[in-house]
């Protein structure tokens, strides 16, 4: 399975793919933003996008709805990876069609846990 | 300091002086008025005229000096003949410089304690898989089921993981003192960051001198706040609820998740 992770911290980055390829997922892809990641998913047959919400240039839930409206992208499983906690920012990531939603600071298991129930209802 | 003077200068209210002379004026102005006396009615209301536009011209007055002194305060070294004026330095500049000193350090720490762990983690594992599978030949030896080749084998295996396990765990040991001196970055950008949290109280405790001044004058000159600013400003506040703004410091606060639990039931009610 091809996945991208997207955060403008790099040390972030590595933590998700390290915890990933403990899932045994090792073909992962980084971008440091909305900017860099769309071109990338556009052109990159990704099966799963992690992206965190606050970022430079282009924000999270800025990606989400670009890849909701894009034909080609928009049943991509999403899982968002942020600090953001406010409980009208969740609503609004799950309005825009967002399949999970990790706050950090996360443990392993609450990740592992997201993501198995993404693939579980995609299917 | 600069704060001390601006603070001593709003206690005695400038206001009241001119509205006690204000006063005054009109008491006598409708005297002369009963009394038709026009001519030293028309003197008194412009006398009443310049008293307002001194009053206001000092108002203002002192609203530039103490942006002038806040600007000295904090060290602004700006290029004002640029438009927008360039600022060459100052504490502001020097606290975002610090603070990006401290995002530096922080993500060296992580990364280099990140490299130990990758570094460590594979030494312990095969470490551990080796005493396992001795562990198996061994009992077989325990139970004499074992062959005298084997046993050879089995002989050169344990010397082997002995010098294994040595250097194993000599290497373990440097990689854990290494992460432990890697934390030496705490002390490091907590004293940074004490640092800027002293400038920012200090840039608040002066806006909030030069928000006061300014209200002084707004209430002299009769300058009330438009409705479309209040309309920006709930806007504003609207705005701010889907602004993406970090962790959440307060977890108390109001419309805000303590954690993946409340994450959870708050997506599992929308029905996810």
């Amino acid at each position: 399975m091809k996945i991208l992770i997207v955060d403008d911290f790099s040390t972030m980055r590595r933590i998700i793919k390290n915890l990933l390829r403990d899932l045994g997922f090792s073909n992962t892809h980084e971008a440091d933003d909305g900017v860099t990641a769309l071109p990338m998913l556009r052109n990159g047959d990704f099966q799963f996008l992690v992206t965190d919400w606050n970022m430079p240039g282009m924000t999270g839930i800025d990606l989400l709805r670009a890849v909701r409206a894009d034909e080609k992208l928009a049943t991509l499983p999403v899982l968002m990876v942020t600090a953001e906690a406010k409980r009208d920012q969740i609503i609004e990531a799950a309005q825009a069609g967002v399949n999970g939603y990790v706050v950090k600071p996360f443990t392993a298991q609450a990740l592992k846990e997201k993501i198995e129930k993404i693939f579980e209802r995609v299917g | 300091m600069a704060s001390d003077i601006m603070a001593s200068e709003i206690l005695v209210d400038p206001n009241a002086v001119f509205i006690a002379e204000l006063k005054e004026c009109a008491k006598l102005l409708t005297e002369k008025l009963q009394g038709n006396e026009f001519e030293d009615a028309s003197v008194l209301i412009q006398t009443m005229m310049q008293s307002r536009d001194r009053h206001i011209f000092q108002t203002v007055g002192k609203l530039t000096r103490g942006l002038h002194n806040a600007i000295v305060n904090f060290n602004v070294d700006a290029d004002l003949s640029k438009q927008p004026p360039k600022i060459e330095g100052s504490d502001i500049h020097d606290a975002s410089n610090r603070l990006n000193y401290v995002i530096e350090l922080t993500q060296k720490a992580a990364e280099k304690t990140m490299d130990m762990v990758d570094e460590a983690a594979p030494i312990a594992s095969n470490l551990g898989q080796e005493a396992s599978i001795l562990r198996a030949e061994w009992a077989r030896l325990k139970s004499r089921d074992i062959s005298a080749d084997e046993f050879r084998e089995l002989y050169h295996r344990v010397d082997n993981f002995f010098e294994q396990t040595t250097i194993g765990s000599e290497r373990l040991n440097k990689s854990l003192q290494d992460i432990v001196l890697e934390q030496g970055f705490q002390d490091l950008t907590g004293q940074v960051l004490k640092r800027v949290m002293g400038l920012i109280n200090e840039v608040e405790k002066d806006l909030v001198h030069l928000v006061l001044m300014a209200s002084q004058v707004e209430e002299i000159t009769g300058l009330a706040k438009p409705e479309a600013d209040v309309h920006e400003i709930e806007e504003l506040i609207e705005k701010r609820k889907h602004e993406a703004e970090g962790p959440q410091i307060n977890k108390a606060r109001e419309n805000v998740v303590s954690g993946q639990d409340e994450v959870d039931d708050l997506l599992s009610s929308l029905g996810f």
